[in-house]
This record gives C-alpha cells, structure tokens and sequence, in this order.
C-alpha cells in the first residue's frame, strides 16, 4: 500500500509561447513514448489549439462566437482548463501573454488551477523570465528553474 | 441545482455526425457546425489516446470548459456519444451509459435501421427525451 501511495502522481510538464515554439520539455514518469519530443510537443500544441477553437465554438453561454477556427487572442472566446481520459489528465493554463502550461497527471488528480497559476507567476516567471541571461522566446535550460519545480511538485502529491 | 443538458451528439466510428439534438435555447448550432464539431472532437479523441504518458488509453472522458463540461462516452465498436452539460453536472457517465442502452435498444435492433448511417427512429427520440428531461428534473443523480 505504501508503494503505491508514494507512486508519483506527476507525468510531464509542456510550456509554449503564443507561437507553439516549445519553451520546455518536463518528465518526471513517462513509460510510453511512443514520438520524439519534438512531434510529441507539434502533436500536444496542435491539440490544444483545436481543442480551444473547438470550445470557443462550443460555448453556450457567449452570444457571437464567429466561425469554427477563428482566431481568438489569448484570454478570448471560451477555453478549457482541463480533460480527462482513463489514463491520463491535463491540465491547461493561458497567461494573458500566450504562454500555455500543460500539466499531465495521474487522472485521480484533482483541480490543478491553482498550482499552475503558482508553477507560472512564482517559479516560471520568478527564475526564467527574470534571468537577465535568457532570451524570451527561446527555449530554457534553468537548473533553479528545474530545482524549484521540483520541489513544488512534491508538495501536490 | 438545476442540471442542464446543452447539446448531445451521437457520432459513428468514421467520425460522421449521425445524431444530433439540442435542449433548450442555450448553445444551439446550425447544421454545419455541428458536423464540423462532431468530426473535429472525433479526431481530438484519437489525438488524445496518442498523447498519453501511459499505454492502454482510450481518448478524452471529461473535458472542463470555461462555461460547460462534455462528457464523452465510447462503445468498443468505436461509436462516441458525447454531451455537453452545465460546469459540474455530476452524474453523467451514468446517464451516458442509459443512452448508450437506448441507442442499441431503439437504433441498432430497429430492423430498418442501416448500421453507421443518421439516426432516424421515433421510439429513440422518445425515450431519450424522456431520459433526459426526467435526468434534468432529478438533478442527474440517484440513477
């Protein structure tokens, strides 16, 4: 029982600026691969971007929703902060800026809103977007970054 | 709290829309979209299973929107039957479970029923609008 209590419940972490470019690549426990990271990271933005057109279109409540697949700017039109299947769950957050956290788990995770507005606004934005060193845009390699994650991480278990 | 279906959608295992209904004024979409809907959410579903960090997935369950939550169900012949609910319905997959019963109840042993194509049956308009506004009354639990 204990084995399984300490399994943890954390897959990986993805992080996209608003051009789909993938700023990072995170695993913690991840048995199946079956792409490499690169199409893995074309695939997941992919999804997230017709997932999103999808809900904006979907939306009952919102009056003029325009044509299936209109551009919406980050923080317009309906979006989604998570989906489950039988295996997985993951969890979506938006900054105003485009930046996309995608947080997979365990599904019996519950609501990880908040923890991800934390991973963005105390972690991502503390230790890369203040180190004077990176470039934005670019892809990051922060091992503060990475430490501190980490560390977060465990707390949710 | 009042439980609101928003829309349902039946769609066969090619990703083609063979039902699609509306409940009340809330999300009502034309034709062409909700074609265009079923057969985008029929490749998100497979996109899904793809992603995962685990084997033995079988695609997307429950997807929380801003302002509603769908919830997916999928046969092992591949049809989907989805559903679009208020944030928070509780209940669904039992509910989606029963219409799956009517669908081979009234749809598949309906003799002039053919297999993939749109669903035209009275007695499956019925009983799935009775299940559905009965469920809404219920508040979609204790079933």
């Amino acid at each position: 029982m204990a084995a399984i209590a300490s399994t943890p419940r954390m897959r990986c972490l993805y992080i996209f600026n608003r051009d789909g470019v993938c700023l990072h690549y995170h695993v913690w426990l991840r048995p199946l691969t079956t792409l490499s990271p690169h199409q893995d990271q074309k695939l997941m933005f992919g999804l997230l971007f017709s997932l999103k057109s999808f809900t904006a279109k979907m939306d009952p409540v919102g009056g003029n929703k325009g044509n299936l697949g209109a551009p919406n700017l980050p923080g317009q039109g309906c979006s989604f902060h998570s989906f489950r299947t039988n295996t997985y769950k993951l969890s979506f957050m938006e900054s105003p800026s485009g930046i996309k956290l995608i947080l997979i788990t365990d599904p019996r995770m519950g609501d990880l809103r908040d923890a991800l507005k934390y991973i963005y606004s105390n972690i991502y934005v503390e230790y890369v977007v203040k180190n004077p060193l990176y470039t934005p845009g670019q892809p990051f390699k922060c091992e503060l970054f990475n430490a501190t994650l980490d560390q977060y991480v465990k707390t949710l278990q | 709290m009042a439980a609101t279906v928003y829309n349902l959608f039946v769609i066969n295992k090619s990703g083609g829309l063979i039902f699609y209904k509306d409940y009340g004024t809330h999300g009502r979409l034309d034709t062409n979209d909700s074609l265009r809907l079923a057969s985008l959410w029929h490749s998100m579903h497979a996109i899904s299973s793809q992603l995962s960090p685990v084997g033995g997935c079988t695609g997307i369950e429950l997807l929380e929107a801003d302002t509603f939550d769908l919830h997916c169900f999928q046969s092992l012949t591949g049809t989907k039957i989805f559903v679009t609910t208020e944030s928070g319905t509780p209940g669904m997959e039992n509910m989606l479970r029963l219409i799956y019963e009517l669908y081979t109840d009234y749809v598949l042993k309906n003799p002039f029923y053919e297999v993939e194509m749109p669903i035209r049956c009275e007695l499956w308009d019925l009983n799935l609008a009775q299940l559905v506004r009965k469920d809404g009354k219920a508040g979609l639990t204790g079933r």
